[in-house]
């Protein structure tokens, strides 16, 4: 699944572009806990969250996350937007809420992480 | 020409926005002007065509075609609108380029007056401030990557170019308390500079991850903030987050995953769920925690790079 392909399956809309939008997603997540972001982020995924502060982005800049979608709506504030424009970083926000957001990627196809346990050391 | 040029003029084609090449300043003619007024207008401003504005509306655009016409039938003392083409055709500014191309190129429009989404004039576009913007920015992409090449180029080589017995190489980075609009900074030149040294991007991930966290730490436990240090050799990297702040008094329960003392403003921001230690703790192959109450605290993390690495036999 392309960014494209993601925006129109949320009915999305980009706020900020930092990739084609031909850019294949590998997988997604979804978290309003940053230490959960930290914890099954990979590089290249798609983040669902509800949070819109900019420390959602660093946190996903440090998981190797590429795309956040902001769920229910939610528009972040503009130095959220900053901090993303800095760390390359693609924004999206959706109509949709997180329960739907994620059901819809992962219907259309978007895998997970699968089981990630607490201790789980592999990379 | 090669074909990977080909590809980078179409890409940029598609990519730039009509705004990176249009002419912001646009010499705009009055409706109550006459084509005589017109012709002296165009020829000092040395312009081939303009368009007729109203406030903010186009209301036509006349051509140097359209002032010989006027010249011939020995009309020029009439007004601009009525020489003037009413129909005009515009871009917007956050159109792709290719769309100028299309009506320039195929069309034969020689100029787009360009607007903004409220339909206002904005600037104007023609085939020759196109091929300048495109070719500014094919030089501006070019100069990026060769000076981001270069650096990367200089910053992987230090350990092979810089003789010594043993060589490190430290990085420092102070982080202050309580201010969450900086935090994660230090972090995020940590792994850019990672990057550009030229570690495997793996061991990029999990530095940037444990960094952050112990970075988040600093921010939130400590009323005095604290010093971020990243020593890097060539086969290890040792990252120190330490800090002259409250201290820790029981080592045990803050290794436990999901204790937090977090106050309630920073669980709202998504953190403080109690995870971080642990989260170190699985990123790097080494983790050694010193505190005392009052004592402040001292965290050591280290990660193999190269052989070293614990994870580096199993891939190979």
């Amino acid at each position: 699944m392309n960014i494209r392909e993601l925006v129109e399956i949320l009915s999305g809309r980009i706020l900020l572009e930092n990739h084609s939008l031909d850019l294949e997603i590998p997988r997604g997540g979804a978290a309003d806990l940053m230490s959960d972001v930290l914890a099954f982020g990979t590089e290249g995924m798609v983040l669902m969250t509800g949070l819109t502060n900019p420390q959602v982005v660093r946190t996903s800049e440090m998981a190797g996350i590429s795309v956040i979608v902001f769920v229910r709506d939610k528009t972040p504030a503009p130095e959220t937007i900053e901090v993303a424009k800095e760390a390359g970083l693609t924004l999206i926000n959706t109509g949709y809420t997180m329960y739907e957001a994620c059901g819809r990627l992962f219907q259309a196809g978007l895998p997970g992480r699968g089981q990630v346990k607490i201790t789980d050391n592999s990379w | 020409m090669p074909e990977h040029q080909i590809t980078k003029v179409q890409e940029l084609v598609y990519t730039t926005r009509v705004e990176s090449v249009m002419a912001p300043d646009v010499v705009v003619l009055d409706p109550s002007m006459t084509m005589a007024e017109v012709k002296d207008v165009m020829q000092k401003k040395r312009i081939s065509g303009a368009p007729v504005v109203e406030g903010d509306r186009i209301l036509g655009i006349v051509s140097m075609t359209d002032v010989i016409a006027a010249m011939e039938r020995g009309e020029l003392d009439s007004l601009v609108t009525k020489s003037m083409t009413r129909d005009v055709k515009t871009v917007r500014k956050d159109a792709s380029v290719i769309e100028v191309v299309n009506q320039v190129g195929r069309r034969g429009y020689s100029r787009l007056p360009v607007v903004d989404n409220d339909g206002r004039l904005v600037g104007i576009v023609t085939a020759g401030t196109m091929i300048r913007g495109l070719l500014h920015q094919m030089d501006a992409s070019y100069h990026k990557k060769e000076a981001e090449k270069i650096q990367t180029y200089r910053a992987s080589h230090i350990f092979d170019d810089i003789v010594s017995d043993d060589t490190s190489l430290v990085l420092r980075y102070i982080v202050d308390d309580k201010d969450f609009d900086n935090a994660g900074k230090a972090s995020s030149n940590i792994k850019r500079s990672l990057q550009r040294l030229g570690m495997p991007p793996p061991i990029v991930r999990r530095v940037a991850v444990a960094v952050y966290e112990a970075e988040i730490n600093l921010v939130i436990h400590t009323d005095v903030g604290g010093e971020i240090t990243v020593d890097i050799r060539k086969e290890r990297l040792r990252l120190s987050a330490v800090d002259h702040g409250p201290g820790i008094e029981d080592l045990h329960q803050v290794l436990q995953p999901g204790f937090s003392t977090a106050p309630q403003w920073i669980r709202d921001m998504g953190f403080g769920a109690g995870m971080g230690l642990a989260n170190i703790k699985r990123c790097s192959d080494m983790m050694r925690l010193l505190s005392e109450p009052g004592g402040g605290t001292r965290l050591d993390i280290i990660f193999l790079v190269g052989d070293n690495a614990p994870g580096a036999k199993q891939q190979a």
